[in-house]
């Protein structure tokens, strides 16, 4: 990741297990370059926080210099890294962001096994919110809706049209359902 | 909240169940990707392949070149079908494969055809993807529709093609500068992130341009911007104005303060937290403008909201660094957050409270953190122990309690970092506070009894030996001292042996039980650790007798190093292995910025050896060093002597010449130090011709011509001469000065190749008696004088003639003999009538010479001289009295 001025920058976002294993990660800064180094960091992180009570407020600590905001929901933990200097709010509005897309998306079920049978959705969430470290959307309603949401292609032969829409309608009712 | 822990493994079915990705592997999912290759594409299947492919890329698995270009080959036949869920994955996994240039090639035409869709969806996710892969070429081609994504209607696609233009302004800065007309339009944007990206993208645009930041700025604090993080982004970018614009703001109206604080009072957290944080990173921040900032961040303190406790108690924290009484306020919120939940936020209360507290708080403090500091990380301990030491030298008078609470914390467990910060801290406090100097030593000693770090122990070893010996029972640290040097590694042994060695040198009355302990060191398996010892033993005279020590030994061993490492390790390098020992004192001590040019040729050192001498012993050594360099010298045996440079030119001519005298037992040399001081002219094969015929016991050797003088470039040619051994053999040598001159342009540098012969006529040199005596002073000139007894004793009297003055004869008679006056005898009291000087030296061949002279004023002028000499050998005795004879 290049340095972007003065913007903010995300250096991961991280969904772990209760065991501190991944469910699906993602990193935007170099400052992890293979894979162990990559591990090693989850694991620290996982470690450092997994005593915390981190379930009805996101909580935040800071390690080896970068700023973490975590919240963990069933056997789900949630991280946002960011640099030391960050604006811990900015930071903390995309695990919101993170956190409430991957809710609607998994509709209010969050925990491990329903992540993983919709791990494409999870990777396409974390895919809407920031791009190389570049915070895209902070809206969790938004994120979801942008992953879901199939507005009709017009090229698209009428019987495939209406099972997409079908299926699209179908996403969006629940959605809204989960949002009240 | 309750929720069901999950258990470990129980059972392996039970975890079949709960992973759909369980068992998964590499070659099978490959071989499932051939699917994407089937003529009636099966969308779904092709999803869930490509989410099996990403979740073994997820996981950290890696894929091979070929087995990479195989899956990006399949994947790129899926833009046949219509599917759009299938679309986007095959977008995630083109970017996860992150192919290379010759494969982007085969998609680029169906991105292209995605970017130009009607579907939005498309159009984000495609200009993300093609301007993710993509390279310049590629990029001209699709400017045209990013430029118009950047303005598109859509938010979504207009902050696609942005944030694409934000990574690309990194690798293609030209294209993108020339898209600012959009970008600013799209600044305008209504919509929110649309209006954060494209600021981003502007101001990176322009962020060379400080006139065209400063105008954005002015024109948005002004404006309205809807998104909160685009109004993070313009307080920035305020705050670097600010910065930039210097020190203007004496008068106390900064430019844009009012918008930041302004700021302060908007409706998202967010942004008043950015504003109040700018404000307290304003250079110079006086603490009127600080206050608006510090009541919204108290305000922050008692927030439900972990991440917004941190952010302020950690601005806070660093605010209290420089302006500790604006923060004063907070004390009592602070002090409820010593409890909180987040050891974080607790550590970070803690030390703002550290800093900002008053003496009496102080006690009550260290409880509180007491209870803590087993639960936070060492980052924040490291933050807690730099707390409490400038506490502690804020508070000198409680050393005490933050002394025991230091000594506490480097018991516990800890990395080397905060292992190191505490020792630093116990050390500073040691050096600051006298009182705390000896229960500091204490803790320190019992830290090394269980140290796992080697640095740090050889470190505390080296303190105590510095600072032990001066505290009142030094013998007490020695038992730890010496457990060392049973318990650790090699490193540490030494470093307790040196110690050993340091606390027998300063305490006279430890050494003979030192002495004992360095022997039993002699029998270490490690050589460090047994050369230490020897040496030490050696130094302090432990063959028994308890002496004082030496000032030379204390210099040894508490005295500083000066001389550079880096130099010092050149010259061992340097060094061959043979008769002549290593010296030290060879090795440079001026601090070189990068090491000496090894071809180098010696004789062109441009070191300005010629130059009159600043101190006589370095000159000495720094010519026996240049001497020893040169090959031809090597085997002329010991210097005896170098003269003082003689002048023979005179000043201000176009070259000039310097002579050194340098004695050998069978030997002289003379070193022409020349300098051309004429910028036209480059000077090649310079040599000198002498003239020996007024010498005739000299015969030439040999000479070394200098290959080439440049202009302002001092550099130096030889020429030996053979002499009678040991004998003071004088004569008198004319000199010319033989080069060939080469025309210089001296604005180019460049020199014409053909040169002319010249010669140049230098004055006469002479080798007198002198030149043969070394200047050696003798601590007790009575002593000595018994010492050689009377029958080498050669008295005689001589009439000096009128003279100035007394002093000026003395002066004559001292520089005639080149001898060492003694005890302040050369000093004439004013208006005596009459003085006795005592001269020492050593004649050549290593015969130590003593001289006393009397002298009296006979008449108005005339000075009368009565001139006794002692000497080992008589002949030198002889020699002496030849000389003024002679003189």
């Amino acid at each position: 990741m290049a340095s972007y001025g003065l913007c903010p920058s995300i250096k991961n976002i991280l969904l772990l297990d209760s065991e501190g294993k991944r469910v699906a990660v993602k990193y935007y800064s170099d400052d992890w370059p293979t894979n162990n180094s990559k591990l090693a960091f989850e694991k620290f992180v996982f470690t450092k926080t997994a005593k915390t009570n981190a379930r009805a407020e996101a909580d935040i600590t800071l390690l080896e210099n970068n700023v973490i905001i975590y919240k963990f929901v069933q056997d789900l933990h949630f991280f946002v890294t960011g640099g030391d200097d960050e604006n811990e709010l900015i930071l903390a509005s995309v695990l919101q962001g993170f956190f409430d897309a991957v809710t609607l998306l998994l509709r209010n079920n969050v925990e491990k096994r329903e992540a993983l049978e919709n791990l494409d959705l999870i990777l396409l969430c974390l895919d809407e919110i920031v791009d190389g470290g570049m915070i895209l959307e902070t809206n969790g309603p938004l994120i979801a809706e942008k992953v879901t949401s199939h507005s009709l292609d017009a090229d698209a032969p009428l019987s495939e049209q209406t099972l997409t829409q079908a299926w699209a309608t179908a996403r969006e009712h629940l959605t809204r359902t989960l949002l009240k | 909240m309750a929720q069901p822990l999950v258990k470990k493994d129980d059972d392996r079915d039970d975890e079949a169940e709960y992973s759909p990705f369980l068992g998964i592997e590499k070659g099978a999912v490959l071989q499932e990707a051939r699917v994407f290759n089937d003529p009636q594409l099966d969308a779904r299947r092709c999803s869930q392949v490509i989410t099996k492919l990403l979740y073994l890329l997820n996981q950290g698995e890696s894929f091979t070149k070929v087995e990479a270009t195989e899956v990006f080959f399949s994947v790129t036949k899926l833009f046949q079908s219509r599917d759009l869920g299938l679309r986007r994955m095959v977008y995630l996994i083109i970017k996860e494969l992150s192919p290379s240039a010759d494969e982007v090639i085969i998609v680029t035409s169906s991105l292209m055809k995605d970017m130009n869709s009607k579907t939005d969806m498309y159009r984000a996710n495609a200009i993300r993807v093609l301007c993710r892969i993509t390279d310049g070429t590629l990029l001209t081609q699709i400017e045209r529709y990013l430029k118009q994504a950047i303005v598109d209607k859509n938010p979504v696609v207009a902050s696609a093609a942005l944030v694409s233009g934000i990574h690309l302004l990194q690798t293609n800065p030209e294209i993108v500068k020339r898209w600012s007309n959009e970008v600013q339009e799209a600044v305008q944007s209504r919509a929110a992130l649309v209006q954060f990206h494209a600021l981003a993208l502007l101001h990176q645009i322009r962020q060379n341009d400080r006139l065209a930041v400063s105008k954005l700025v002015t024109s948005l604090t002004r404006g309205t911007v809807r998104s909160p993080l685009a109004q993070c982004l313009l307080i920035r970018y305020t705050s670097q104005v600010i910065r930039e614009s210097g020190n203007n703001a004496q008068s106390g109206d900064r430019p844009f303060y009012d918008f930041l604080e302004s700021c302060l009072r908007h409706k998202s957290e967010m942004v008043i937290f950015e504003a109040a944080k700018a404000i307290t990173e304003l250079s110079g921040v006086t603490s009127r403008e600080l206050t608006p900032a510090i009541t919204v961040l108290q305000l922050f303190l008692s927030s439900s909201k972990p991440v917004l406790r941190f952010a302020a108690v950690r601005t806070l924290n660093k605010v209290a660094m420089t302006h500790p009484m604006a923060v004063t306020n907070c004390n009592i919120d602070m002090e409820s957050l010593i409890s909180d939940q987040n050891r974080s936020i607790a550590t970070l209360a803690i030390t703002t409270l550290l800093k900002t507290g008053n003496e009496s708080s102080v006690d009550r403090l260290m409880k509180q953190i007491t209870n803590f500091m087993s639960d936070i990380a060492d980052e924040f301990k490291i933050v807690v122990v730099e707390a409490i030491r400038s506490l502690c030298l804020k508070f000198p008078l409680k050393y005490r309690s933050l002394m025991n609470f230091l000594s506490n914390i480097l018991r516990e467990e800890g990395g080397f970092d905060y292992k190191k910060a505490i020792v630093d801290s116990i050390v500073i406090l040691i050096r600051d506070i006298p009182d705390a100097k000896e229960s500091g030593l204490l803790h320190l000693c019992e830290f090394i009894e269980d140290c796992e770090f080697t640095y740090l122990s050889t470190q505390i070893l080296h303190f105590l030996g510095v600072e032990g010996p001066k505290t009142s029972d030094p013998s007490k640290y020695i038992r730890y001292i010496y457990n060392r040097v049973h318990l650790e590694n090699a490193t540490v042994r030494a470093s307790a042996v040196s110690t050993l060695a340091k606390f027998g040198a300063a305490v006279d009355e430890l050494k003979p039980r030192i002495f004992v302990l360095l022997r039993r060191c002699l029998f270490d398996n490690d050589d460090e650790v047994r050369d230490r010892a020897t040496l030490y033993l050696n130094t302090l005279g432990g063959d028994g007798a308890v002496v004082e020590t030496d000032k030379d030994v204390k210099d040894f061993l508490f005295g500083s190093f000066d001389i550079p490492l880096a130099n010092l390790e050149t010259s061992l390098k340097n060094y061959e292995p043979s008769e002549e020992p290593f010296d030290i004192i060879s090795v440079p001590k001026e601090v070189k910025s990068q090491p000496l040019a090894e071809k180098k040729a010696p004789g062109k050192k441009p070191t300005g050896l010629g130059a009159p001498a600043s101190g006589p012993s370095s000159t000495a050594d720094a010519y026996e060093r240049l001497l020893l360099s040169i090959p031809e010298f090597a085997n002329l045996g010991k210097l005896f002597k170098s003269s003082a440079p003689v002048e023979l030119t005179e000043a201000e001519t176009e070259y000039a010449v310097n002579v050194v005298k340098h004695i050998f037992d069978r030997h002289v040399v003379f070193q022409y130090n020349c300098t051309n001081t004429i910028p036209e002219q480059l000077l090649e094969d310079v040599i000198v011709l002498v003239d020996a015929s007024e010498a005739e016991e000299f015969s030439e050797l040999f000479s070394k011509p200098l290959r080439s003088l440049p202009y302002d470039s001092p550099g130096q040619t030889f020429v030996a001469f053979e002499k009678p051994e040991g004998l003071p053999t004088v004569g008198k040598f004319s000199n010319i000065l033989k080069f060939i001159v080469k025309e210089v342009d001296p604005t180019t540098g460049e020199t014409e190749d053909d040169g002319v012969e010249d010669e140049y006529q230098l004055e006469d040199l002479e080798v007198v008696a002198a030149d043969y005596i070394l200047k050696v002073g003798v601590s007790n000139f009575r002593n000595a004088w018994e010492s050689l007894g009377p029958d080498s004793e050669k008295v005689d009297e001589y009439g000096l003639g009128p003279r100035e003055s007394l002093a000026e004869a003395v002066n004559t008679v001292i520089n005639l003999l080149g001898m060492q006056p003694c005890e302040g005898t050369e000093v004439v009291p004013p208006n005596s009538r009459s003085h006795t000087c005592l001269l020492s030296g050593v004649f050549i061949g290593n015969v130590k010479v003593l001289v006393r002279l009397s002298f009296g004023l006979d008449g108005p002028k005339d000075v009368a001289m009565k001139l006794s000499v002692r000497s080992e050998d008589e002949n030198v005795s002889d020699a002496i009295h030849e000389i003024v004879a002679s003189g």
